[in-house]
């Protein structure tokens, strides 16, 4: 075991697929002999060399495009968008053609291509750095949606996406990268090193696409979060003193829906928390879900707790970031309701 | 982002290229209503990479839009040499050709260069003579952003073999040879530049900053989303006290 950020657990997912099968190749904006801005793709140049580690020019269509042509010859390219806010020109070819080529070749020809790309706020990036678009991809048939929320899972859920026969969006929230983060941007930063899963092991190992975890059982409420609202939604339980079930979905899509809807059933109490907006965000089809599977248990209305339907703000991140304030309050009104 | 309609400079966003298209748009609005107005947009060397920019040139040619389409090359797009973007092209001008828009390509820091081809490009679109491409051949010196370090992608020492020069520099000892400026008058200028825009900062951060100051009020996130807020937002901006 050794004790990895989620940057050094993404790279070396990489790296050990890279190792294990040649037709793994990464590419991307400034991935190649840099190392990607975030430094995913840090030593995978040197390594393995230009033919399977490159850069690329700045053109998102043209990465995913010439991806989803290799993966149609036998290549598996794991290829990076700089951030999920730059994913939009890509869009076509994401929704598309990557989406749909098995359904249209009728299995003829198939697309196992992976778009990682940084996600959500916390950052102070404002419009452009900011964004999580999960709920782009999820309203798309015939793509899989990874978001992780710590290192141990992000190697292993990186290794399954590069392995999966179908295209997957991998989306690694940013501002988990070097530690974890509960909302609470006036203390400071707690490292990976620092935490239980931080622990990476160094080899290979994958974590099934499909599989949620709950991180902290509980009897009176379930929350459903992935990615940075996962910590959120530990610390506003924690603060609140709430006996609340914490369930980190990990994969978006295929969803794991037997875990909630075993929670639920015990629990009677549901929030809902993404960072996303919240019109038509993913906690809609949640909440949709919830009422379809767990109406007869349920003692109040699913709450969602989500991002404001606005662009995000650069001077009021933490007044748009839904906080442990928020989430704490929410839980609260589920529990008097 | 910032913006000033009253100078005719356009709502700057952070997604590349997405802008060197709409100026052709806007530049044949002027001409759809009979306006003498035209347009001007740039964009990096890397950037030009983007379907956008390839977008921009197919409308700016088919419809002789009046526009002038700025390429700057300033060798570097974050850590990757801008013969990443070119490909086999030679040139960043040399993209215009297959488009058929006339393409010039410059030395950027040279100020009297820059100036003459964009009074010609002005002149073409203006006489309604369609679009002009131009490649500006210049250098980053400093680092993509405050948080990135150019060594380690290119060697410390490339900026200063670089053989074009600073363009101030170039231009002040160009005035002072031609004996229309003088070391003293540039002194004097540059510190009364610097205290110019020590001014503007000073006055921008009485209106707060990230760390101090006045805070814009939560109410204003919710504002300027639509013409008319819509019941839905304001139901979120109530939910967040405001
Ligand atoms: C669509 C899109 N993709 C990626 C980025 C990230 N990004 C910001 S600046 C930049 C490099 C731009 O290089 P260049 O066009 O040469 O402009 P320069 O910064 O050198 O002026 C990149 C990749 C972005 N802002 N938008
Ligand atoms: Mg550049």
């Amino acid at each position: 075991m050794a004790r990895m950020t989620m940057i050094e657990a993404v790279r070396s997912a990489m790296d050990v697929s890279m190792e294990r099968d040649d037709d793994v190749v990464v590419f991307g904006e400034d991935v190649g002999y840099f190392g990607g801005v975030f430094r995913c793709t840090q030593g995978l140049q040197a390594k393995y060399g230009k033919t399977r580690c490159f850069d690329a020019p700045i053109s998102e269509s043209g990465i995913v495009g010439t991806a989803i042509g290799m993966a149609a010859y036998g290549l598996k390219p794991c290829v990076e968008i700089q951030f999920a806010d730059y994913m939009y020109p890509a869009y076509d070819q994401i929704t598309q053609e990557a989406a749909r080529i098995r359904y249209r070749s009728n299995g003829d020809f198939t697309c196992p291509i992976v778009l990682r790309m940084p996600t959500g706020g916390g950052i102070f990036g404002g419009q452009t750095h900011s964004q999580s678009p999960e709920a782009l991809f999820t309203h798309v048939c015939g793509l899989k949606v990874v978001v992780p929320s710590n290192p141990y899972d992000a190697k292993g859920l990186l290794i399954a996406s590069i392995e999966d026969p179908d295209p997957v969006m991998f989306l690694e929230p940013k501002r988990l990268y070097n530690g974890p983060f509960d909302g609470h941007h006036d203390r400071p930063v707690t490292p990976w090193s620092k935490h239980d899963l931080g622990e990476v092991p160094e080899g290979h190992y994958s974590i099934p696409i499909g599989k949620a975890e709950i991180r902290r059982q509980g009897a009176a409420v379930t929350v459903i979060a992935y990615g940075t609202m996962v910590h959120v939604a530990l610390a506003a339980a924690e603060e609140m003193g709430i006996d609340a079930e914490v369930i980190d979905l990990r994969s978006l899509l295929p969803l794991d829906l037997d875990t909630i809807v075993q929670s639920v059933t015990k629990t009677g109490r549901c929030v809902v928390v993404h960072e996303a907006t919240l019109t038509s965000g993913y906690g809609a089809e949640l909440t949709a879900l919830v009422q379809e599977h767990c109406f007869y248990h349920l003692e109040a209305p699913v709450v969602r707790v989500t991002g404001w339907d606005t662009p995000y703000p650069h001077a009021q991140e933490w007044d748009y970031f839904p906080g442990p304030g928020r989430v704490g309050r929410a839980l609260a009104e589920v529990m008097e309701a | 982002m910032y913006s000033s309609k009253e100078h005719g400079f356009f709502t700057i966003s952070g997604n590349l290229a997405t802008q060197y298209v709409q100026a052709v748009g806007w530049a044949m609005a002027s001409a759809i209503k009979n306006d003498t107005k035209i347009a001007a947009a740039w964009i990096g060397d890397g950037s030009t990479a983007e379907s956008d920019f390839h977008s921009a040139l197919v409308f700016a040619s088919t419809y002789k839009a009046p526009v002038i389409l700025n390429i700057v090359n300033n060798q570097w797009a974050i850590s990757t040499f801008q013969g990443i973007a070119r490909g086999g092209s030679g040139t960043f001008a040399a993209r215009g050709l297959g488009f058929g828009i006339p393409a010039l390509r410059v030395d950027g820091n040279d100020y009297l260069a820059v100036y003459a081809v964009s009074l010609w490009a002005t002149e073409r679109a203006r006489r309604n003579l369609g679009p002009t491409l131009i490649e500006y051949v210049t250098y980053r010196v400093g680092g993509h952003s405050s948080s990135d370090d150019p060594s380690a992608y290119r060697p410390k020492t490339e900026s200063e073999a670089w053989p074009l020069g600073d363009p101030v520099l170039r231009l002040k000892k160009h005035l002072i040879v031609r004996g229309a400026w003088s070391e003293e008058r540039h002194v004097q200028a540059e510190a009364e530049i610097l205290d110019e825009v020590i001014q503007a900062q000073k006055e921008a951060e009485t209106h707060g900053t990230l760390h101090a100051g006045g805070k814009p009020s939560v109410r204003d996130i919710f504002e300027g989303v639509y013409a008319e807020m819509p019941p839905h937002i304001r139901r979120q901006r109530q939910k967040a006290g405001y």
